[in-house]
């Protein structure tokens, strides 16, 4: 600690080359930090996930619709403690496909299964109570600028009512929120009141879409899917259950490998800054082979030589880094106000703060070794004899 | 004339003892390398995206779905209105009469990537016979067509690359059913090339379905008025809720929100590093310039003017940005153009594939960016080399 005064007059010695060379690692962490909130929202399904709910789906295609008479038989299922389900309502809003997804579900099943969306006791039970009642998540209702009570105009790109109209109408009786931010994402639904949706609906009556189980112990999540699927093995709609997890992880993938997308682009954009951050520290190094000569003759061993050279680079990228991720976050709420909803909110976690540390020591490592090692290998007579 | 020669003797002399100073100049092109390449590759995957949506499509066939259904999974056109529509007088018919209307069923099934395990939502189409006539840009490139009322289907090229067990001769299960693999087909690239094709009614009763989810047909005249025609037919016609739209419109709404997600990334992270890079080009350019000062001082004692001075130093670095634009556009070239990524389109929930197209337009905007971080990185450096007074610079050895 007591070489830090010594470290920064060397770190400052030329101000506007550190300068330059922190803003463009400051830039660098910065875009670290962003995309791999990017990164993360798309895998953030797989995150907060709940190890002991189970996802049921037809076994061909989630996109196949499940009687609802399964409902019965899988309770059954020994250790099974929970079952809710949820149809797809193919929402169309204001003229705009999917601005968002209306699961038609019955209330107090369902959200009895998502313990970690929060709703005021009120509003649940306005929930379970209204036939034409619907609940939105709270990022939803901030988007829209909607009120509590009152219509919700929703059409439906699939169900038509009995007399053939799409144009389906709620009425909002309650937000949903969510304390963990990467859960928070997930509340982006309008829930409905199944009764209601079930009996209007012209076609598919008596269908569902997808069950979700609570189970008492995970680690039996194999053996209960398998008993699941059983049930239903050789019948007209056959079904595949799966942990909650590896359903999220599945449909992440089906975007498709944006992980090495964006690990390629960053490894670019450190290894273009690995180039110029190394170059500068090479120079600054060779401008002070003097000094170091005098720091040697003073006795510094050529160990505390080394270890200042790495330090000193340590300390910039360090430095640097943080005050990047510190960019990032602060940016992030921006970004989130900026997409109004229709993206998952992005937000920087502590395991890219300590992926970041990680990332900053070893660059510096890799740009402050060679110089630190030429430093070490210095002959006090040379360095002081040669003007380099 | 005496003032552009002294920028053409002091630019040859900077531009000579670049070699010396190898280090630098290299810091700058490899810096400006690393933004343009990762600007092109992200850029070329939005335009390979846009094109395989805007290439599907001729813009004298229609789409039919039911009104106030977007895409096609969501849609649904009973039997009986199929046929009723295909039958309609603004729709075009073949030499034998026949109308050149396809009635399709198009469902997902559950396919694994290459070396995978996850299912993705592969489309499946039934198609009827009409489909191959109508859309002639479809070519079956190995193997043959399916036949009919049997379990075959013809896969697209892009499909066959990316999912597992569809090689000409594979069977795969779908519910059950096993279905053979007889074809691969191209279709100039567009979205149907990531889609399985069957026959409808073989399709229909293996997924158990009644209707179908569109009707493609092609128009009997290609202008407004032929399609104003088929408008009214169905409008007037109280048994249809049906909206028609032109093809080529059709897939370009279908492009909308990812194409967009994928642009608005391309840009953010390029802008990030761009400016990253312009920190280090400046870095590189004042260093350059502090090595040479007792030089540039000197010869601004013997008479060069301060303009030249500036002058030739932002040539310089220009030409180091152009280089590294060279090097960047060439890397994106060789390692993205012409490379198949799979994604799942929100807007159809399926899988749709396309290939990186690097095309010249974002070559060139590669080489403007290029240019911009040069510039910005060589101005400053460039004046203050030719403001510092020469007794000042002299002196500092």
């Amino acid at each position: 600690m007591k070489y830090l005064p010594l470290l920064w007059a060397g770190l400052f010695r030329k101000k506007t080359r550190t300068l330059l060379t922190l803003a463009s690692i400051v830039v660098a962490f910065l875009l670290f930090g962003l995309l791999q909130a990017v990164q993360m929202a798309f895998e953030s399904g797989a995150d907060a996930a709940d190890a002991k709910r189970l996802l049921t789906t037809a076994r061909y295609s989630i996109i196949e619709p499940l009687p609802i008479a399964y409902l019965k038989r899988i309770e059954q299922v020994p250790g099974v403690v929970g079952v809710a389900y949820a149809d797809w309502f193919g929402a169309k809003y204001q003229n705009e496909s999917n601005a968002f997804p209306v699961f038609a579900v019955d209330p107090e099943r369902y959200l009895a299964m998502y313990p970690e969306f929060t709703i005021a006791p009120a509003h649940r039970e306005a929930f379970a109570k209204t036939r034409t009642g619907a609940v939105a998540g709270v990022r939803l209702v901030e988007r829209f600028g909607w009120k509590i009570g009152q219509p919700l105009p929703i059409s439906s790109e699939i169900h038509a009512k009995q007399d053939g109209d799409l144009n389906w109408q709620f009425d909002l009786v309650g937000v949903m929120d969510a304390e963990d931010p990467a859960v928070r994402g997930n509340t982006d639904v309008v829930l409905i009141n199944v009764a209601y949706f079930d009996e209007a609906r012209q076609f598919g009556r008596g269908k569902t879409g997808w069950y979700i189980e609570r189970i008492a112990d995970s680690g039996q999540a194999k053996e209960i899917s398998t008993a699941i699927d059983t049930l239903f093995m050789n019948s007209p709609d056959e079904t595949k259950t799966q942990p909650e997890k590896e359903f999220a992880i599945g449909f992440a993938k089906q975007i498709g490998d944006i992980g090495a997308l964006v690990t390629r682009i960053l490894i670019a954009v450190f290894f273009t800054i690995l180039i110029l951050t190394g170059n500068t520290l090479a120079q600054s190094i060779r401008e002070r082979i003097p000094e170091l000569a005098i720091l040697k003759t003073l006795g510094f061993s050529d160990g505390k030589v080394t270890a200042l050279v790495v330090a000193e680079a340590v300390l910039m990228l360090v430095l640097g880094g943080a005050i990047g991720m510190a960019a990032a976050t602060a940016l992030l709420p921006v970004v989130n106000g900026g997409t109004g909803g229709r993206f998952p909110p992005l937000f920087v976690d502590t395991a890219t703060w300590v992926w970041a540390l990680g990332i900053a020591l070893g660059v510096a490592l890799a740009i402050g070794l060679p110089p630190a090692l030429r430093a070490r290998r210095l002959r006090i007579v040379d360095a002081l004899a040669g003007h380099r | 004339m005496r003032w552009l020669n002294q920028v053409v003797q002091i630019t040859l002399i900077n531009l000579r003892n670049v070699p010396q100073r190898m280090g630098t100049s290299l810091v700058v092109v490899i810096g400006i390398a690393g933004v343009v390449g990762v600007l092109v590759s992200v850029l070329a995957m939005a335009e390979g995206f846009r094109h395989t949506l805007a290439s599907t499509g001729r813009p004298n066939r229609v789409i039919m779905l039911r009104a106030g259904s977007d895409a096609e999974l969501s849609s649904g056109v009973p039997r009986d209105q199929a046929t009723l529509l295909a039958n309609l007088p603004a729709i075009a018919r073949d030499a034998a009469g026949r109308p050149l209307a396809s009635a399709e069923l198009v469902v997902m099934v559950d396919l694994p990537r290459r070396g995978q395990t996850d299912p993705n939502n592969v489309p499946f189409r039934g198609v009827q016979p009409a489909a191959l006539s109508i859309r002639d840009e479809v070519r079956i490139v190995d193997g043959r067509p399916f036949e009919r009322a049997v379990r075959e289907v013809i896969v697209g090229r892009k499909a066959a690359q990316q999912f597992a067990g569809l090689e000409v001769g594979s069977k795969i299960a779908f519910r059950d059913s096993d279905w053979n693999v007889v074809g691969v087909f191209t279709s100039g690239g567009d979205v149907h090339e990531s889609e399985i094709w069957a026959d409808a009614e073989v399709a229909q009763s293996a997924f158990r379905r009644q209707g179908f989810q569109s009707v493609t047909a092609t128009l009997a005249d290609g202008s407004d008025a032929g399609l104003a025609a088929l408008e009214t037919a169905i409008k007037r016609d109280p048994r249809f809720s049906i909206s028609v739209l032109r093809e080529p419109a059709y897939y370009a709404k279908q492009a909308g929100v990812l194409s967009k997600l994928i642009s608005v990334l391309g840009y953010t992270v390029a802008a990030f590093m761009a400016v990253g890079a312009t920190f280090g080009a400046l870095n590189c350019m004042y260093s350059a310039i502090a090595s040479r000062q007792v030089e540039i001082a000197t010869l601004r004692a013997i008479g060069f003017g301060g303009a030249p001075v500036v002058v030739s130093v932002m040539i310089e670095a220009l030409l180091l940005s152009l280089i590294g634009g060279a090097v960047g556009g060439t890397l994106a070239y060789v390692y993205c153009d012409g490379a198949t990524l799979s994604t799942l389109n929100f807007n159809t929930f399926s899988q749709v594939a396309f290939d990186f197209r690097v095309t010249p337009g974002l070559l060139a905007q590669g080489f403007v960016w290029a240019l911009l971080i040069g510039l910005a990185g060589g101005l400053l450096p460039a004046v203050r080399a030719a403001r510092l007074p020469v007794t000042v610079a002299l002196r500092t050895s």
